[in-house]
């Protein structure tokens, strides 16, 4: 008796179980379809609306680092001076990533803590400060740089100032997830010997989080090395303008190219390793 | 016995002052870098000498297009009738028979009221002139084909600094608008407040009706239902364009989405091979992880010129840009990922039996799916904010809009309407991508 009851009370678990499964299955299934769906109508929507084909385009795609190869290397004697001639444009575009940085990260970190609970000095302002955060991080450098140039002129600044609105809203939002994990414990303890809002962020908070922000602030140097190199080839100074104009003169100057395209390998790779390396020494401390 | 603890107590003050004060020098000594690099820096991008070089003009002009428009009156030396058109342009013209009502008269008694107080005449025999409020009446004519402006106060042939005197051309720019005097024709714009023309053009029924008129009231096109007509004229609006902005959004979203997903489907395989508890050759493992590095140390800029060379302008090449590049990121996170994986799964799958393909299907990817797609998610989100960049040089998407719109140095208006619509892009991609991403690790 126990033991059929037993059994079909299993039976109908396991019946429970596999229907189950085999739903879970089909909407896993659907989601799948409907993914691959999307994937191939927007695959065929986008080939529509360009200039060439995918398969036609594709046996073409080393046809141009092919003719950069052959191009530098028979004027491969070029190369050393060319790399001395744009050095001092990559140091431009290093540049404006690090001023970017520095200053993107110092107002991130006023407005990460004027948005942080706990933190902020006027609390009732903190859903402002954020939706300020979000709108700068919205912001893709391109607008803010074009519409600096049109004010501006071409050079370093436009760029150098639309990088670091967008760096301050990006950071602004990873510091605020950071310091509201924050100890208050030593900003309570200063607030009762009679410090102000400055000297319990500077003493208090700052030390606590300053490992974790160098790690991001790091991060985003390393990204905005890239995004610096993309705003110079519109007209913002920098090795990505020299690329520009090594690109665009005649059927373009492949040596040129080869050169520019050499050294921002190697400054990217350069950053990133150097970054990624500090990044684990400051989350994991000095162990190796 | 003291003496030993004084002295230890001693050094240890000592060491403690010594550290102190190593920590007090490196507080100082970091900002004082700091500073001498910004500094530094100062000099090096020349920012004082940006202040001769800034175009305040422009700035002005920048902003005061971005929340107003204009609406131009000409008078054209071989026409008939004033013609009136927004922004100048002739799909912003006024049909025959409507006028602005801040002027009046003719083609040789027009009145123009550019309001306070500045009122402009066209008078017969191409006279034009111009009432400033407190400065007088300035005075255009033409003689022998020569045009000859005279100012109030002013010595005939000299002209104050707002206006623009030659014998071909007179301009005299004021707060209130523009006046324009060349050989062949006079005009005069006038600023407004707001996006004109933004929801309907001139010549459409539903043009200046309120959205309760057009729900409840009367079919104003006999041919349309008000919703489907109202639908039809905003969306062909010829100033705005709105039908073509809204498919570059799409476009945009578009190329981020088949780069970003793209680049992961490829990316998945890839990074089993690179993982160190998958792949047990030492070479393969290798040389996938340096093809990662070297496709993520070439940048996005370098991909786009690239592939625009194979694939032409357009959003294909785009989205394949972000594909390669995105494809090295993916491969070395995937790989960590996967690095990082719970052995005691594989194994139990192995105890069961099952194949490679099985154990990596059932052992494998259920650990690793949330973390792979939160970060999937994560680049989709900030993808959208590069294919934005990247279709401004490779010519796709909203990308290709705003440049267009900013080369021609004057449709700021549609320039700020563009950056409107990227921000709430990305907003509603940022939101959306965190909503998927909650809903998705939670199950």
């Amino acid at each position: 008796m126990t033991d059929l009851s037993a059994a079909s009370s299993l039976d109908a678990t396991r019946a429970g179980y596999l229907a189950m499964t085999r739903q879970k299955r089909m909407y896993s299934g659907l989601t799948l379809a409907l993914f691959v769906i999307a994937m191939i109508m927007g695959f065929r929507i986008v080939e529509g609306r360009s200039a060439g084909g995918f398969l036609d385009g594709l046996p073409q795609v080393f046809d141009f680092p092919a003719s950069l190869v052959t191009e530098a290397w028979e004027k491969r004697a070029n190369l050393p001076g060319y790399l001395v001639e744009f050095f001092p444009a990559l140091i431009e575009t290093i540049n404006i990533a690090a001023v970017s940085t520095l200053l993107g990260a110092g107002l991130g970190l006023l407005l990460s803590l004027l948005s942080t609970r706990g933190l902020a000095p006027f609390p009732r302002l903190i859903p402002v400060f954020r939706r300020i955060m979000d709108i700068l991080r919205a912001f893709p450098e391109i607008v803010i740089a074009l519409v600096l140039i049109f004010i501006l002129g071409g050079g370093p600044v436009p760029a150098m100032i639309a990088i670091a609105l967008h760096t301050a809203g990006a950071l602004g939002k990873l510091f605020s997830e950071v310091s509201e994990n924050v100890d208050l414990k030593p900003v309570e303890g200063l607030q009762s010997v009679g410090a102000g809002w400055w000297q319990r962020m500077l003493l208090g908070v700052i030390p606590q989080v300053a490992p974790n922000y160098l790690s991001y602030a790091l991060m985003r140097f390393e990204i905005n090395v890239r995004a610096s190199a993309i705003l110079g080839f519109v007209g913002a100074g920098g090795i990505g303008y020299e690329l520009r104009n090594a690109m665009t003169f005649g059927t373009g100057r492949f040596d040129v190219s080869a050169a520019i395209f050499i050294l921002l390998f190697l400054t990217i790779v350069f950053f990133d390793q150097i970054s990624s390396y500090y990044r684990n020494k400051l989350v994991h401390g000095n162990q190796p | 016995m003291t003496a030993t603890a004084d002295f230890t107590a001693g050094t240890a003050r000592d060491q403690a002052h010594a550290l102190i004060g190593r920590k007090r020098r490196v507080a100082l000594l970091v900002p004082a870098a700091i500073l001498a690099y910004l500094v530094y820096v100062f000099f090096a991008f020349d920012v004082a000498g940006l202040a001769e070089r800034a175009r305040l003009d422009n700035a002005r002009i920048l902003v005061a297009d971005s929340y107003s428009h204009k609406i131009h009156v000409t008078r054209d030396g071989r026409a008939s009738d004033l013609a009136f058109a927004v922004e100048g342009e002739t799909k912003g013209r006024y049909p025959e028979g409507m006028r602005p009502d801040w002027v009046e008269g003719g083609i040789d008694d027009a009145v123009i009221d550019l309001g306070d107080g500045h009122v402009i005449r066209f008078l017969p025999d191409r006279r034009v002139t111009y009432d400033l409020p407190g400065q007088g009446q300035i005075d255009i004519n033409r003689v022998n084909d020569v045009i000859v402006a005279s100012f109030p106060g002013f010595a005939p042939g000299d002209s104050p600094d707002w206006a623009n005197v030659s014998d071909a051309r007179v301009t005299i720019t004021t707060e209130a608008g523009r006046l324009t005097v060349t050989r062949s024709k006079d005009e005069v714009f006038r600023y407004f407040f707001g996006w004109e023309l933004f929801w309907f053009t001139l010549d459409s029924p539903y043009h200046n009706v309120g959205v309760w008129t057009l729900l409840t009231g009367p079919q104003l096109d006999p041919l349309r239902s008000n919703i489907i007509g109202a639908y039809q004229d905003f969306m062909g609006n010829q100033m705005w364009r709105h039908a073509d902005v809204f498919w570059a959004i799409g476009e945009t979203i578009l190329m981020a989405f088949l780069g970003t997903f793209g680049g992961a489907l490829i990316a998945l395989p890839l990074a089993f091979l690179a993982a160190k508890n998958f792949a047990p050759l030492v070479w393969v493992r290798f040389a996938v992880r340096r093809v990662f590095d070297f496709v993520r140390g070439v940048d996005g800029l370098i991909w786009t010129i690239i592939l625009s060379r194979a694939f032409g302008p357009g959003p294909l090449t785009g989205a394949l840009a972000i594909l390669v590049t995105d494809t090295g990121s993916f491969g070395k996170s995937f790989s960590e990922a996967l690095e990082n994986v719970d052995e005691k799964q594989v194994e139990g799958m192995k105890s069961t039996g099952a194949n490679a393909v099985q154990r990596y299907r059932f052992g494998v990817i259920p650990q690793v799916t949330p973390v792979l797609l939160s970060q999937v998610l994560y680049y989709f989100e900030s993808n959208t904010r590069s294919a934005t960049i990247i279709g401004a040089i490779t010519g796709g998407g909203i990308g290709l809009f705003i440049t267009q719109a900013m080369q021609t140095q004057k449709d700021w208006e549609e320039v700020s309407y563009y950056i409107v619509l990227i921000v709430m892009m990305v907003m509603a991609m940022d939101s959306f991508s965190g909503w998927l991403r909650r809903k998705l690790i939670k199950g």
